[in-house]
């Protein structure tokens, strides 16, 4: 259900002013708005601005927010692994729109101030590092391997180069949870919305040719809230950091149900 | 406390929403043929004054493409808002809304129909 307003202890506030290191030169120098909060003091969620010297780190967004935790403020939480777009782990929302924040050069962004929050519209665990338990329990809800009745065959499952091609833009998705969480669908019945990461991922499976569930899992999606949440809204293609397209993926799935509905 | 595969879950699949999904299509492309039809017969009617246009809506093909219009718009109309209902909405309020929009929709339906035979028959 929609929910239009923070609720009171949500609201953030004001916090710390973090000052440039002395002696930076001023044309080096960029403003980060980085949301903070920390359950376990009770307090509100606060707005923290650190200015830092951009001439001192990395290129990506990642490189200030690591320059913060390593140089300026040690407490400042988040979730970062591979720092070159394969895991997944840093997405976040970036000067208002989610990304992964390793592959995120600075100098696109065009506002004067860097505005770093979670992943919008899901539970904040610590600063910015959002509850995806949800999110990995609906790819979970995705059988997402290979389901098949037939005996396993002596080597491999064997599948037509054609075939394969038809799996390219499906399986590279790395779960970052960027497109989900731009969803308004997701955000507003995220409990029964599986979102575009899942039903792309359910497409994944649908698409290949080895799978032999395939109506087994149509009859998984054919629902008014599982599926047709889905109106082709297409934040999730604007955002995907690798470049996949989540909403033609359910686009396609529509496809397959209304095929073997009429 | 439930697991977060249970919560994802909740009661399954409720194995519809094609149905629906078809049927908006298939209204809308209903309407993309009959509301330029609907019009460009309706307005020349007009020139005819008030007993011309009773004469059209009256007529097989007046009274067809009239219902038909009608019929498609209430459709379409009951579902894109029920979208909207089920998007924005929970609990009991998106069960009372929900009957609601079934009722007011019935309701319109019934109110053409009943003025397309009135004016077809009755004079």
């Amino acid at each position: 259900m929609a929910q239009l307003t923070l609720p009171k202890n949500s609201t953030i506030t004001k916090g710390k002013h973090w000052p440039a290191p002395d002696g930076a030169d001023p044309k080096n120098l960029r403003q980060f708005r980085v949301y903070r909060y920390d359950p376990d003091s009770g307090e509100n969620p606060r707005w923290d601005t650190y200015d830092l010297d951009t001439s001192e780190f990395g290129p990506m967004a990642l490189h200030a927010i690591i320059h913060i935790k390593d140089t300026v403020d040690a407490t400042l939480t988040f979730r970062r692994s591979c720092r070159e777009g394969v895991c997944g782990s840093c997405a976040m929302n970036i000067d208002g729109r989610n990304t992964i924040a390793c592959t995120k050069p600075l100098d696109e962004i065009k506002s004067k101030v860097i505005t770093i929050s979670p992943l919008p519209h899901q539970a904040v665990v610590k600063d910015l590092v959002p509850d995806l338990n949800n999110f990995y329990a609906q790819h979970a809800a995705m059988q997402p391997y290979l389901k098949t009745t037939t005996a396993a065959p002596d080597k491999e499952w064997k599948q037509s180069i054609e075939d394969r091609e038809k799996l390219d833009g499906l399986y590279e998705c790395i779960m970052c949870a960027s497109c989900s969480t731009a969803c308004p669908s997701y955000w507003w019945n995220g409990d029964r919305y599986l979102g575009p990461a899942a039903l792309l991922q359910a497409y994944r499976w649908l698409i290949d040719s080895r799978d032999e569930a395939t109506g087994e899992r149509l009859d998984a999606l054919e629902d008014p809230f599982r599926l047709y949440r889905c109106h082709t809204i297409m934040n999730c293609t604007q955002v995907c950091p690798k470049g996949l397209n989540p909403a033609k993926a359910i686009g396609e799935i529509k496809k397959m149900l209304v095929e073997r509905a009429i | 406390m439930r697991t977060s595969y249970k919560n994802i879950t909740g009661l399954g699949s409720a194995h519809k929403g094609v149905g629906h999904f078809i049927k908006q299509r298939v209204s809308a492309i209903a309407l993309l043929i009959l509301v330029p039809l609907f019009l460009f017969q309706f307005l020349a009617s007009f020139t005819t004054g008030y007993s011309g246009v009773m004469a059209w809506l009256g007529s097989p093909f007046g009274a067809a493409v009239t219902f038909l219009i009608v019929s498609a718009m209430v459709v379409h109309m009951r579902l894109g808002l029920q979208i909207a209902i089920e998007d924005y909405f929970g609990g009991a309020i998106r069960t009372v809304a929900l009957l609601l929009n079934s009722f007011i929709a019935l309701m319109l339906w019934l109110i053409a129909l009943y003025a397309l035979i009135k004016i077809s028959f009755g004079g």
